[in-house]
C-alpha cells in the first residue's frame, strides 16, 4: 500500500500538480466573480418591490434547488449543443472559446456561487439592526452610503462564517468539472485509477491535497474574520471586565 | 455479557465464511458489463442490458453450464469493482493488457476489432502506419476518447502535443463529436461502425486505416476475472473453446457484425 502510494506520487506527479492547478483556477474565478455577482443580486432580493425581488428570487430558487451536476450537464450539453448548431459558428474564431469545456463549467460555478452567495447576502443585510440603519439616516447618510459604510460592514460580518463555508463546498463542486473532460484534481485521480488500477492510492492523494486546500482557506478566511471583526474585540474586552454570567 | 457477544459474533462470521467458501464452487457467477458500448454492450429503452457482450455472456454460461447474472458497473470503477468482489468476471470488451494484468488476470480473447478514428466525412487521419506512430499526424487537433482506455492510453503515449479530452462514456464522446467540439474519436472500430451507420452518425466516417499495435490495444479483448480465480478461468477458457467449435460464436458474431470477423485466427 505505502509502495503504492509512494508510486503514484513519483510516477504521477505533475498529473496532480496540474490538477491542483485547475481546482484552485476554478475555486478562485467561481467565488470571486459568484461574489460579486451576488451583491446585486441580494440588494435587490431585499427591495421591498415585488418586481425587482422577483428576479433574484426565481434566480435563486432554480440554481439552489437543482442538483449541480444537472446544471453543469444542462451547460454543457444541452447550451453546448444548442450553440454548436448555430449556423457558421464553427468557422467563427469565437468557437475555440465557444467549444472549450473550460467556460461552461466556469460559467456554471460562478451562477451556482452566486445563488448561494445571494441567500447569504440577503440573511446578512436583513439582520443588520434597525437602529443602526434609523441613526444613519439621522445623520442625513443617502441610501448608497448606508450601503457603504454601514449594511455591507455588518453584513460581511455577520455571514462570513457562512461564507467560508460556501468557499469550501465550491472546492468540492469543482470536482464535477471532471465529467466534462476537465482534468482538475479529481478527473487527475480518475485519470490515474485508469491507468494503475490503483483507486486507494490515487483517491487519497487527492484527498490529502482537497484538505491542504481547506486548511489554508479556513485559515486565511479565520484571519479576515478576526480583522472583520475588530470593533467587536475592542468593546468585548474593556479594562477589568466580569467574568461570563455561565461560569 | 461482553463474552457473549464476542463468541457470538465470532460465530456468525464463521457461519458467513464457510457458506461464502461454498459458493466458490461457481454454481453462480456475477459478471459486469459497462452498457454504455453499443452495439457491445448497452441498455434498451427498459434498462435492460443488451448486445453482443451479454449475449455472449448468457451463452458462455449456458455453455459452461453455470447460473450467471450480468450487471451494469461504470468503465472507470471495472477493475476496482472486480477486486472488491461485487462481480466475479468482467465481459465489456477489455483489452488483455500488461498493465491490466498487474492487477487482474484474463480468460483468453474473445473478440478483436481494431482502433479506427472517426471524424468528418473528408478528413484524413494518418496516425499509425506500416508499425510505425506517425507524431505529427494530429497536431492542432482536439480528440475525444473515452477514459481508462487503451485507445487514451495510446493516444496519451504518442500524441503529448494534442489536446485530448476524455469522457466517462464513448456515447458522450460521440455526442461532443456531433456538436463539433472534439475533431475526432479514436476507439474500436465494432462500436463506431454501428455508429457510423445509425443517424446520428450522418456525415461522419472512418477517417483512417484500421490499427491495432499489440504494445498498447493488448490482444484483444478478454474476460477479466481475479488472479486467484484460476478455476474460473479454466471454465471459461473451455466453454470459449466449444463455442468456438460448435458455430454458436459464428452465430453471434453474425448476427452483430455480418461484415467483421470478431476472432481471427
Amino acid at each position: 500500500m505505502f509502495e503504492d502510494l509512494l508510486y503514484v506520487l513519483g510516477k504521477y506527479d505533475t498529473w496532480l500538480w496540474r490538477g491542483f492547478l485547475l481546482t484552485v483556477e476554478l475555486l478562485v474565478i467561481s467565488v470571486t466573480l459568484g461574489t460579486l455577482l451576488a451583491i446585486p443580486l441580494a440588494v435587490a432580493r431585499v427591495s421591498k418591490k415585488v418586481w425587482i425581488q422577483a428576479v433574484p428570487f426565481s434566480f435563486i430558487y432554480v440554481f439552489r434547488g437543482t442538483p449541480l451536476i444537472g446544471q453543469l450537464f444542462m451547460m454543457y450539453y444541452g447550451v453546448g449543443q444548442l450553440v454548436s448548431n448555430i449556423d457558421g459558428i464553427q468557422d467563427h474564431w469565437s468557437w475555440v472559446y465557444l467549444r472549450n469545456p473550460y467556460w461552461y463549467c466556469l460559467l456554471t460555478f460562478v451562477l451556482n456561487t452566486a445563488a448561494y452567495v445571494a441567500e447569504i447576502m440577503r440573511g446578512g443585510i436583513q439582520n443588520v439592526p434597525s437602529g443602526e440603519l434609523e441613526a444613519a439616516r439621522a445623520c442625513g447618510m443617502s441610501p448608497w452610503t448606508i450601503y457603504r459604510r454601514i449594511i455591507f460592514p455588518r453584513m460581511w460580518q455577520m455571514i462570513w462564517p457562512a461564507y467560508t463555508n460556501d468557499v469550501i463546498f465550491t472546492l468540492k463542486a469543482t470536482s464535477l468539472a471532471s465529467t466534462v473532460t476537465m482534468m482538475e484534481l479529481t478527473g487527475a485521480a480518475r485519470k490515474i485509477v485508469a491507468r494503475t488500477a490503483l483507486p486507494y492510492e490515487a483517491f487519497i492523494s487527492a484527498g490529502v491535497i482537497y484538505l491542504i486546500i481547506v486548511y489554508t482557506l479556513t485559515f486565511g478566511f479565520k484571519g479576515i474574520e478576526r480583522y472583520l471583526r475588530r470593533n467587536e474585540r475592542r468593546k468585548d474586552k474593556p479594562p477589568g471586565a466580569a467574568k461570563p454570567a455561565s461560569a | 455479557m461482553k463474552n457473549w457477544i464476542k463468541v457470538a459474533s465470532a460465530a456468525a462470521i464463521g457461519i458467513a465464511l464457510s457458506a461464502s467458501a461454498a459458493n466458490a464452487a461457481w454454481e453462480k457467477v456475477v459478471v459486469a458489463t459497462e452498457g454504455a458500448y453499443p452495439p457491445f454492450n448497452m441498455m434498451d429503452e427498459n434498462g435492460k442490458l443488451i448486445g453482443f457482450d451479454v449475449d455472449f455472456a448468457n451463452k458462455l454460461c449456458e455453455t459452461a453450464k453455470i447460473e450467471c447474472e450480468i450487471v451494469a458497473q461504470d468503465w472507470d470503477g471495472m477493475i476496482p469493482g472486480l477486486l472488491a468482489k461485487k462481480y466475479d468476471a468482467i465481459i465489456a470488451q477489455m483489452s488483455i493488457t500488461e498493465e491490466r494484468k498487474r492487477s487482474i488476470d484474463f480468460s483468453d480473447y474473445y473478440s478483436n476489432t481494431p482502433a479506427v478514428f472517426v471524424g468528418k466525412d473528408g478528413m484524413s487521419i494518418a496516425a499509425y502506419k506500416d508499425g510505425k506512430v506517425i507524431e505529427d499526424a494530429l497536431d492542432g487537433m482536439v480528440v475525444g476518447v473515452q477514459r481508462s482506455t487503451t485507445h487514451a492510453n495510446f493516444l496519451e503515449d504518442n500524441f503529448p502535443g494534442i489536446e485530448i479530452r476524455m469522457y466517462g462514456t464513448q456515447d458522450e464522446a460521440l455526442l461532443d463529436l456531433t456538436a463539433g467540439r472534439v475533431d475526432a474519436t479514436l476507439a474500436d472500430s465494432g462500436t463506431l461502425e454501428a455508429w457510423i451507420n445509425s443517424d446520428e452518425g450522418k456525415g461522419y466516417g472512418f477517417v483512417s486505416n484500421q490499427f491495432a499495435p499489440s504494445k498498447w490495444f493488448g490482444d484483444g479483448a478478454g474476460i477479466g476475472i481475479r488472479k486467484e480465480d484460476q478455476d474460473l478461468k479454466a471454465i471459461f477458457n473451455k466453454a470459449l473453446a466449444e463455442m468456438l467449435a460448435n458455430g454458436s460464436y459464428d452465430e453471434l458474431n453474425k448476427k452483430y457484425f455480418p461484415a467483421i470477423n470478431l476472432h481471427p485466427n
